[in-house]
């Protein structure tokens, strides 16, 4: 169980798919319009229950909990032999400039 | 009714409330509208953003001659040739791009006319910029991004700017693909009562006017003479007009003004399938040519970014080669940044080997990098979305299937967008349209073009 005041990630369908806007691309309009944002906890929930959040501007916001504690992860991506490469060309390129 | 359309009919009610500007009194006959009283009414002049910025660590950031990259691109160019490339190092702003200095007044305002919050929808630099700024006026902040497809991939591009604005106390709505994000948009101003902090404001725009001026001042001071051009990265429009006026107020009227987009032609913007097939969130020219043709599709009744009035040229460039250039601007001049920011940067590199190597060429921005931000994670994320990655000429990439890096720096070449067809394009909404004489003094400023031309460019549209 997840504790009232945690921080946790929701996420909720903000318009579905019959609801959205006509004027958008097939692979996109049989999609629903979704909406993920980050908050504390009001009560003791489960993962997948639907909860209320009190949001970083104090809104009071509905949605399915999908995640307690949500931290980063991004980062600089897997070693890359086409950088090594480039890199090898760009200052190939230059030897004979780096002495003027 | 839907939901969608019942929020669309409260837009202009919604917008009038969350701006506090009364667009209705620049409107002018039919179409046309008082562009530059709109921007004299926005209440700031030319030394009040100045002293506003300088309150705040924003511009006066430094020029830097990039005399590596010069060298590299001259080893390209026929003799003679090879201009002499500078670079407005804007990363050095608060919070890490140029998009500060359209913030800045942005948030300065919402304080002054005492909204408690500020909103703004952008997936870019900018959502860290009015985050940045609204700390430090204590002021609340929402930021409203597209950040990942249906089956919940994001950019990392994207997550880092929401980490960004996380860590300045923003709140952040993340949405799925799709222009419903001005749907969300609207249904917080609405709810919060805050402002709309639109990168389309007239205070938008006059923030940038600031760094176009320091181009022309710091040019003039160091070498006696203005530049001979000036590359912009060119996306909603903005950042073109801004630097373009400002270099204008300072006196630089032959100074080229040249737009650089990077090529995305063939991914639609608002397709879920071709949402993280892109490298490039932003310059790209999914925005800067729909919002250079037709500008007031913005998030404000008259947008203040008004990029033809002042476009002398415009250049594409690929993906593989910015992200060429990037590596070189590490490796060369021993500065990190980008890889969106050096955009621009990309097209100089190419550009400057047409010039006489006399004249100057100035890439008018940088923007900080890091994790997701940085063009090792973005290659590494095309990869994993099985866009393939290769070597060769760059006319052999394309969007949304291949990455094409240069094999040297001699294949770093941009194309030409031919303007003309952009400012036909912009007329063809007017097609068929019996326009008045005000109407065709309005589409001269617009499209800086003189009347007999522009007559002569709609009857070809409306016989088409």
């Amino acid at each position: 169980m997840i504790k009232k005041g945690t921080y946790v990630y929701i996420k909720k369908i903000v318009l579905k798919s019959s609801e959205r806007s006509s004027h958008i691309p097939f692979d996109t309009l049989d999609k629903d319009f979704v909406m993920k944002v980050k908050g504390y906890l009001m009560n003791d929930a489960f993962i997948g229950d639907n909860v209320d959040i009190l949001t970083e501007t104090k809104r009071r916001v509905s949605g399915i909990l999908i995640e307690a504690n949500p931290t980063y992860t991004h980062s600089f991506g897997d070693y890359l032999d086409e950088v090594k490469t480039m890199k090898d060309i760009i200052l190939t390129e230059m030897e004979d400039t780096l002495h003027d | 009714m839907t939901k969608y359309e019942k929020m669309m009919t409260k837009k202009q009610e919604i917008m009038k409330d969350s701006l506090n500007l009364d667009y209705e009194k620049f409107e002018l006959e039919g179409i046309a509208f008082d562009y530059e009283k709109m921007m004299n009414d926005a209440g700031y002049d030319f030394e009040a953003v100045k002293k506003i910025q300088e309150d705040n660590h924003v511009g006066d950031t430094p020029l830097v001659e990039l005399k590596q990259i010069t060298k590299y691109a001259r080893k390209f160019a026929k003799k003679g040739y090879g201009a002499r490339i500078f670079l407005k190092d804007e990363a050095l702003n608060l919070s890490g791009s140029f998009k500060a200095r359209r913030a800045v007044i942005s948030v300065y305002h919402a304080k002054k006319m005492g909204y408690k919050g500020v909103v703004a929808a952008t997936s870019g630099n900018y959502g860290a910029a009015v985050a940045a700024m609204a700390a430090r006026l204590n002021l609340k902040c929402i930021i409203v991004q597209e950040v990942f497809d249906s089956k919940d991939i994001s950019q990392p591009e994207i997550i880092e700017k929401a980490r960004r604005c996380e860590a300045y106390g923003a709140e952040v709505i993340q949405l799925s693909v799709g222009p419903e994000l001005f749907y969300e948009f609207l249904n917080i101003l609405d709810q919060t009562k805050y402002f709309n902090a639109s990168l389309y404001s007239p205070y938008g725009i006059k923030g940038i006017e600031t760094l176009g001026y320091e181009i022309a001042d710091e040019v003039l001071k160091k070498e006696k003479r203005y530049p001979d051009a000036v590359v912009i990265t060119n996306a909603g429009g903005g950042n073109l007009t801004g630097t373009a006026r400002g270099l204008r107020y300072h006196g630089a009227k032959d100074t080229k003004i040249i737009a650089a987009s990077v090529d995305l032609s063939g991914l639609h913007m608002a397709s879920d399938h071709d949402f993280n097939l892109k490298s490039f969130t932003t310059g790209h020219t999914g925005f800067g040519i729909p919002f250079s043709t037709f500008p007031d599709r913005s998030d404000v009744p008259r947008s203040a970014a008004r990029p033809l009035r002042y476009m002398d040229q415009y250049v594409l460039m690929t993906q593989g080669a910015v992200f060429f250039i990037t590596e070189a601007l590490s490796l060369l001049e021993g500065m990190e940044r980008g890889p969106a920011g050096n955009i621009s940067l990309a097209a100089a590199f190419s550009l400057a080997q047409t010039m006489k190597e006399d004249e100057i060429i100035v890439v008018q921005e940088s923007e900080y990098t890091g994790a997701g931000k940085h063009f090792n994670s973005q290659i590494s994320f095309a990869k994993k979305q099985g866009i393939i990655l290769e070597f060769g000429s760059c006319e052999k990439e394309v969007a949304g299937k291949n990455l094409v890096f240069p094999k040297s720096g001699k294949d770093v070449i941009h194309k030409e967008l031919n303007l003309m067809d952009l400012k036909k394009s912009y007329l063809k909404h007017y097609k068929d349209k019996i326009l008045s004489k005000q109407e065709y003094a309005y589409l001269k400023e617009e499209l800086n073009l003189n009347i007999d031309k522009i007559i002569k460019m709609m009857e070809e549209i409306n016989e088409s």
